[in-house]
């Protein structure tokens, strides 16, 4: 393995210096359909799951096959993806934001023999690399961060949980039988990379377990006065500590403030927080992004906790199957997940989907949570 | 024979959702055999020591990746996560695993030619496993060591004319939706000027002087593809003024079942035949809708543009052409003051190179952001912190009612002392002529 220069000489970082000169320009990669007729588009039809058509004002049509895919992908996937689009697309393909791709076609002749040739693949293990669908009222790919494979601060996997999850709700990436769009995401952590906030579903990952301290390194690792800062319920404080017979300068942590959202590990690397027991998933449901019918909506906490319980989190997948099917059942067409369990009342939604109600989910954080305990006698029996 | 056993992540490759379990094993064998007889510049059996390193965390319940170190390119404050492994001696191959933010192209459009250059860079400097994309949009290149991060750069700048992301307290790598390219919704031009004002900011981009990360994310119209309103500092949305534009004889082609509505987006079971009574005109949230005979009506005035009536018969129903944008401000993930909404700034504005009216509201709130944010405060955090007036004063946006959901619900207003006629400065000795004590 002997080292290739590129032709960047350590000794001269600045001759001949590149930089500063942005991405790509979005117009050198527009398949030509898209170029001619950008700004043109006069409207679209889903013609089957996965499937879309756009129609331009000129007639032309762009027809586009939307496959799912793991945003963990390696190079070898990738150049099989680029012999997909050689071979059907002339070489174009986009991803979308939910880690989706996108093969485009010109005529309608040309789609499906491509579906075909996308179903056709599976990998060695007998996934599907490919599988089309994810459009309309399906229940499509999942946004997520990077969990255990790459991430110092998660609570939880990405990938694995992502994996777990689509398995279970595979037939609904495939079909549209939702009453609307239905938006699952994972964060692996309360940082929310993935911002899983305001997803009809989310899957979050969540420590329980305050700081172990590292006393004989934290000073030396560590800005003590930043490591306090960081803390937003401010449970940490400057500490002379005995260890090992020494006197050294650390920090304290008031246990029952801490809300374990390991801010305080991001400034100090000498406060980790993760551990086995203490870690795990909370789910929350009911947000939206879109401004349609009813203004933007954060997700709401309905399920605590649920240990890390690798590696195919049953519980989380029961529990999310089962929200996922009475709310199949029961909204209205239109009608997003949060709409409806707004319309039928948080109690009602618990006792439908069988979800005990605990005291972890009434808000006591802040200004927040007096907006979120009932100022009526509105309720149902 | 693999490296490590993978009793846990084996499990994981049966189910029909592309697995990158299997992913990764079959690029752990490409490289393995090495067909191709590349030099690697890391060690060839980095993805087993990552799947290794994987299994551990699934059998112990816990990450086993080191805090960040401060790596990068000269030059730049961002674009390069330093990360490293707890178990280096366990898993050679990855104990230097640094990331790589690569910059994307507008709205993830690609040609394959430049993919294929990618993948060719990756497999000889890199571990050739990436993420397509990060959650703020860049391309991901996981896991380098520290010799090869300047070697990459100078190839992608060189070779490829291709910049790093942003990574840091800086402007995060701005992220747009399909806009125009490709849908009939589109309100402005997202990827003209997305890319516009990432090529204005490259400076801000790597270079960090900000108090935290800030982000721009673009939604063509209020469906917001991207969730600009729930992810980015500055969030662009695509709007119009004037009217929505009917073509009566394409609602009267829905009425009739001759088109599917919502695109045939519901197509998957039997919700009964089309009601544009029960479906479009009763869902409007502003009430402004009606049939009058067989002509659909709007008082477009009353309508707020939620685009639920466009999205279920886009043939009839198309955007106006009086057409711009919304920018709203401050929204962020919980971490730390709990999860904000972006708020509404700027109601209207044109949406037209070279983009100057917008660029002015950019640099004031940077001015503003830099100068009084806390090192890790968000602006949403700093617009709750000195008030939603602050923010319009430092803007110069003139305050009116689109800016609240509700006036305040209470009377605590910190008035200025030229609001009030003749100033706080009072003579107690007058006062007390009148009011004895």
């Amino acid at each position: 393995m002997a080292f290739v220069s590129s032709g960047y000489d350590p000794d001269k970082p600045m001759e001949n210096r590149i930089s500063d000169i942005g991405p790509r320009k979005y117009d050198e990669f527009y398949p030509p359909v898209i170029a001619k007729n950008k700004g043109k588009w006069l409207y679209h039809e889903v013609l089957k799951p996965g499937v879309l058509v756009h129609v331009a004002e000129g007639g032309d049509e762009v027809y586009t096959v939307r496959c799912g895919g793991a945003r963990l992908m390696s190079t070898t996937h990738i150049r099989e993806i680029c012999d997909i689009a050689e071979k059907h697309c002339d070489g174009h393909l986009r991803f979308t934001t939910r880690n989706n791709i996108e093969f485009m076609v010109d005529s309608k002749d040309k789609v499906e023999p491509l579906v075909q040739d996308l179903e056709s693949r599976k990998f060695d293990g007998g996934s599907f690399k490919f599988p089309v669908g994810g459009t309309g009222t399906s229940i499509t790919n999942i946004v997520h961060t990077q969990g255990w494979i790459h991430c110092h601060t998660p609570a939880s996997d990405a990938s694995g949980t992502v994996k777990a999850t689509m398995d279970e709700v595979f037939e609904d990436f495939k079909q549209h039988r939702m009453p609307a769009k239905l938006r699952i995401s994972m964060a692996c952590c309360l940082n929310m990379c993935g911002a899983v906030h305001c997803s009809d579903i989310a899957i979050l990952g969540y420590h329980r377990k305050p700081p172990m301290l590292d006393h004989e390194y934290l000073d030396k690792m560590c800005e003590i006065p930043l490591a306090i800062a960081s803390c937003p319920t401010a449970a940490i404080r400057p500490a002379k500590v005995e260890w090992k017979g020494e006197k050294v300068n650390s920090v304290a942590v008031k246990n029952e403030r801490c809300m374990f959202c390991g801010n305080c590990y991001t400034m100090c690397p000498s406060m980790p927080l993760s551990d086995k027991e203490g870690d795990g998933i909370v789910l929350m449901v009911g947000g939206k992004v879109s401004n349609r019918i009813s203004a933007p909506m954060f997700s709401k906490v309905v399920v605590a906790f649920q240990p890390n319980d690798t590696p195919r989190w049953p519980e989380t997948t029961e529990a999310i199957k089962k929200i996922i099917e009475v709310y199949a059942a029961e909204a209205n067409k239109y009608e997003r997940l949060g709409e409806w369990a707004e319309r039928i009342g948080w109690e009602r939604f618990f006792e439908k989907c069988e979800l005990p109600f605990t005291h972890h989910l009434i808000d006591d954080f802040r200004d927040p949570a007096y907006y979120t305990w009932r100022q009526s006698t509105l309720f149902k029996f | 024979m693999a490296k490590h056993a993978t009793p846990l992540l084996d499990q994981l490759e049966s189910g029909p959702w592309p697995s990158f379990v299997s992913d990764m094993k079959q690029q752990a064998e490409v490289r393995a055999k090495n067909a191709e007889n590349i030099e690697f510049q890391i060690p060839q059996d980095v993805v087993e020591d990552l799947l290794g390193i994987l299994e551990l965390s699934f059998a112990d319940g816990t990450t086993h990746w080191k805090h960040g170190g401060i790596v990068g390119v000269f030059g730049y404050g961002g674009g390069v996560i330093g990360r490293y492994c707890d178990q280096p001696d366990n898993f050679p191959g990855v104990a230097h695993f640094h990331t790589m933010r690569v910059a994307q192209p507008g709205a993830k459009f690609y040609k394959t030619d430049y993919l294929r250059q990618l993948c060719d860079l990756w497999d000889f400097r890199g571990s050739g496993i990436t993420n397509m994309h990060g959650s703020t949009g860049d391309i991901i290149l996981l896991g380098t060591t520290t010799p090869q991060l300047e070697e990459i750069f100078y190839e992608l700048t060189h070779n490829m004319n291709q910049d790093l992301g942003g990574s840091g307290s800086n402007l995060r790598t701005p992220a747009d939706c399909i806009g125009m390219a490709r849908c009939e919704y589109a309100c402005y031009d997202t990827n003209a000027l997305c890319y516009h004002l990432t090529q204005e900011y490259q400076d801000e981009l790597h270079r960090p002087a900000f108090p935290y990360k800030f982000k721009f994310k673009f939604d063509g119209c209020p469906n917001g593809c991207v969730a600009s309103i729930a992810r980015a500092d500055m969030s662009f949305i695509g709007t119009w003024k004037d009217n929505i534009k009917i073509d009566q004889e394409a609602v009267q082609a829905y009425i009739g079942g001759e088109f599917a509505p919502n695109a045939n987006d519901h197509n998957g079971r039997d919700w009964g035949p089309f009601d544009i009574q029960k479906e479009v005109i009763d869902l409007c949230p502003t009430d402004c809708m009606w049939m009058e005979g067989n002509q659909l009506k709007i008082e477009d005035k009353e309508c707020t543009r939620c685009m639920h009536c466009i999205n279920v018969m886009p043939r009839a129903l198309k955007i106006g052409d009086d057409r711009g944008l919304s920018i709203l401000v401050g929204a962020k993930a919980p971490i730390l003051d709990g999860a904000q909404m972006g708020s509404l700034l700027v109601p209207f504005v044109k949406a037209e190179d070279p983009y100057d009216e917008i660029k002015e509201v950019i640099e004031a709130i940077w001015d503003w952001w830099m100068e009084e944010g806390k090192n890790r405060e968000r602006l949403g955090e700093l617009m709750k912190r000195q008030g939603f007036q602050k923010l319009l004063k430092v803007t110069g946006i003139e305050p009116t009612a689109h800016h609240v959901q509700e006036p305040r619900t209470n009377p605590y207003i910190f008035w200025n002392e030229d609001e009030v006629e003749g100033g706080w400065d009072r003579d107690i000795d007058e006062y007390r002529k009148h009011h004895q004590r």
